[in-house]
């Protein structure tokens, strides 16, 4: 009799499975408190009975539809036009990262954009009084504008460069240069043959990452509390508001807005993928006509002018808050301070030393761990030969934040977990760990396997094999991944907030307290010390990639 | 296909390429008629696929280059590959993954044939010729090496080029497809009376093409 066939190797993937159990407890736990509560339950409260009466007080809300309306409009034209804008650079060939805006806080940029676009801001300034007439600030809704043009905007300054890293790193895995050269024989312009031979390929390719991006822009809660309307508000606000407020009455309709949020978010999700159906078949219907027009090609250059101009404009944003942050003197309409000075940062210097040293151990604990995860999950794959499933590492990019972290914060109350320095650092890490793994995977999966197996034909264990030969191979991305998971973690808002009980102050968590207030300059100081931490990180880890990185 | 075309002769002259400060060629010059075949031989590095990427206009920008091409009396030499009309044919098929094989053909085949219906039979012809009926549906990847090479050719004729390049088409087919696949090329360029110019490194692909053989020596020092 035959000897039954066995696999070569066998086993689970531990680092897979707790990376899961990690990241799926507390989102599922926090939709759940999350549902129960907007139903009415509410323990804590003594509210142990179920009602609609959270969802009357919602849509009796005066100009909800138009929050709504706001919400999806503002999320969904963000996202359509920065994923225009980085294909239309895309197209144009190697475009340089703009690792400043890569690197920068939402909420900084937000900040830096409302500089720039304030009746009182920089562009009006340098256009007054010669050419405006204007010695006081126009009466303008430049900033918070009712259709949230400013908010959008915001967006898509910073999701532009973030689609263009990522599409640039998904185009090296495509022949794009072979299947252009193959299209151009066949008598189709460039641009024209960009569009239709490799965008739909390359759309494929950021689909997950685009919809992370999507959702983000639907739930936006840091850059809207500086740039968006109030009146109305985007519904993520809305819920913030209620959430926050003292009044524990609020505290329900609270959670049936961020419910809400939720159930907006997977339906234009649901929306945006059969608008994907309709673009690929008019794209293919389009291809097979075999019409060899020229109108893409007359469009290209006007459209990579655009992301040009955007990445311009979010890079001005950030020498905005730099200038503010050193005026001493700067009144209206004077386009450049009358006088710097370093003062202010000096001054503000130990009042901001808190919240710096806990942004860069938030910072360093939750990109440190999990980069140790991703490495521990990449390797696990390798020893068993067998890929374990990533499409669950998007949940957390895209269920809304406000939709499952106050659910999170009151599981980890009852757990006597919260408002602790391990709470907030492990819900930075439900945000930090995908894009660690995002960033790591790709590098990780391409390195030739030939190199370990060489280091094992040689005697070295899998240890030694994995800190001799792969860890130093994978240098670079390794501090790439380090860097981008400081950057999330720099910026996040809401976890801080909530699962820190509003105990743990960080950088951004002071950079939105002062959004409301007035003073540019102080805010122009921590928004700036917010940036420069990330914009240290990634500067640090081009070095790495500078000296260690592997040879080409 | 396209037998009502009058085809004209392929002329380059004087070309020499250069990469990186080394002359790769110098002073290239031939002249292959409608109908006509020359293959070009020579070691790796000799610059054979240079001088086809010259050619039809895909040359990379890291090579100089001086000379002249022309399709019959018309000087292409400065235009951009897409409107030189010179069909290129690849080591690899490079079909594209997203269209089916019949979006593929209808993505080559000229404008100049309208209307969806007329499309679709021109395609479908093409796909007849080819040995693949009822492929139209069908997606890329399903197919043989030798089948998608088929409809790599004839995505490129039906697109009315007016010369064909071949880029070592072969070399990357097993043995015994070769000889049917470099029969079912030269074939229907022959049909098609379009000058062809094939590079390889095979010398049956050079004896089959009966035509010249043109040899770069490689490596010429200025």
């Amino acid at each position: 009799m035959a000897a039954a066939l066995r696999p070569v190797r066998r086993g689970v993937n531990g680092a897979a499975g707790l990376a899961y159990a990690g990241l799926g407890a507390p989102i599922l736990g926090g939709l759940a408190v999350t549902g129960a509560a907007a139903f009415g339950y509410l323990p804590a409260l003594g509210q142990t009975h179920a009602s609609l009466a959270p969802w009357r007080r919602l849509f009796a809300e005066p100009g909800l539809a138009a929050s709504l309306a706001l919400t999806v409009s503002v999320g969904v034209l963000a996202t359509a036009l920065s994923l225009t804008l980085a294909f239309a650079l895309l197209a144009r060939g190697r475009a340089a990262l703009p690792t400043p805006l890569l690197a920068a806080p939402h909420s900084a940029v937000a900040v830096g954009l409302a500089f720039l676009l304030a009746p009182s801001g920089w562009i009006v300034r340098l256009f007054s009084p010669w050419a405006t007439g204007f010695h006081a600030p126009p009466d303008w809704a430049t900033v918070g504008d009712p259709w949230g043009l400013s908010l959008t905007l915001g967006l898509i300054v910073k999701e532009t460069p973030f689609l263009i890293a990522i599409g640039a790193a998904a185009l090296g895995d495509l022949p794009a240069p072979a299947q252009l050269q193959a299209a151009r024989a066949l008598g189709h312009r460039p641009a024209r043959a960009w569009g239709l031979v490799i965008a739909p390929q390359l759309y494929a390719r950021v689909r997950w990452p685009v919809y992370a991006v999507l959702a983000y822009g639907l739930s936006v809660v840091d850059m809207a509390l500086v740039l968006a309307p109030s009146h109305p508000a985007p519904l993520s606000l809305i819920a913030l508001h209620w959430l926050t407020s003292p009044d524990l009455a609020d505290l329900a309709p609270g959670e049936a807005a961020a419910l809400l949020q939720a159930g907006l978010v997977v339906a234009t999700l649901a929306l945006w993928r059969l608008a994907e159906r309709a673009a690929a078949f008019a794209l293919v219907r389009l291809a097979a006509t075999g019409r060899r027009s020229g109108a893409a090609d007359a469009l290209a250059p006007v459209l990579a002018g655009l992301a040009r101009a955007t990445l311009a404009l979010g890079l001005a944003a950030l020498a905005a808050l730099a200038l503010w942050a050193v005026a001493w003197r700067w009144p209206f309409p004077r386009a450049w301070p009358e006088s710097l000075s370093l003062q202010l940062i000096a001054a503000q210097a130990p009042l901001l030393a808190a919240p710096l040293a806990n942004t860069l151990a938030l910072a360093g604990v939750s990109a440190g761990a999990s980069l140790a995860l991703a490495i521990a999950w990449l390797e696990g794959e390798d020893r068993i030969g067998r890929r374990a499933g990533s499409a669950l590492i998007f949940a957390p990019l895209l269920a809304p934040q406000i939709a499952f972290l106050f659910g999170v914060e009151t599981l980890a109350f009852r757990l006597r977990f919260d408002g602790g320095f391990p709470a907030v650092a492990w819900a930075h890490g439900l945000f930090v760990f995908p894009y660690v793994w995002l960033t790591l995977s790709g590098p990780w999966r391409g390195l030739d396997p030939r190199y370990a197996r060489a280091a094992s034909a040689l005697g070295r264990g899998k240890l030694a094999t994995l800190l001799l030969v792969k860890l130093p191979m994978l240098a670079a991305p390794l501090a790439l991944a380090f860097a981008v998971g400081v950057a999330v973690s720099v910026a996040q808002y809401l976890p801080t907030l909530f699962v820190g009980g509003g105990r743990v102050a960080t950088l951004t968590t002071e950079a939105l307290a002062l959004a409301s207030g007035g003073d540019r300059r102080l805010q122009g100081v921590v928004s700036l010390a917010q940036t420069l931490v990330p914009l240290v990180v990634y500067a640090a880890a081009a070095g790495v990639a500078a000296r260690w990185g592997r040879k080409a | 296909m396209g037998a009502q075309s009058v085809n004209e002769a392929l002329i380059v002259e004087r070309a020499t390429l250069a990469v990186a400060g080394r002359v790769l060629m110098r002073d290239v010059s031939f002249r292959v008629e409608a109908g006509e075949r020359l293959a070009i031989m020579g070691p790796s590095g000799s610059g054979k696929s240079s001088l086809l990427a010259y050619i039809g206009g895909h040359l990379d920008r890291a090579f100089a280059a001086s000379g002249q091409v022309f399709v019959g009396e018309r000087e292409v030499t400065d235009l951009a590959p897409e409107r030189r009309r010179i069909g290129v044919m690849f080591q690899d098929d490079l079909l594209f993954p997203h269209l089916d094989v019949g979006a593929n053909l209808a993505f080559g085949l000229d404008a100049a044939v309208r209307g969806r219906a007329a499309r679709r039979t021109r395609v479908a012809e093409a796909l007849a010729e080819a040995g693949l009926v009822g492929f139209a549906g069908r997606d890329p990847a399903t197919l043989s090496g030798g089948q998608r090479q088929r409809v790599a050719l004839m995505r490129s004729l039906l697109s009315a080029p007016q010369a064909l390049l071949l880029d070592e088409p072969f070399g990357k087919l097993d043995s015994e497809l070769r000889a049917g696949m470099r029969r079912f090329v030269f074939d229907h360029a022959a049909r098609a009376s379009l000058p062809v110019v094939i590079v390889t490194h095979d010398p049956a692909d050079a004896q089959a093409a009966g035509g010249r053989t043109l040899t770069l020596k490689g490596d010429e020092r200025p």
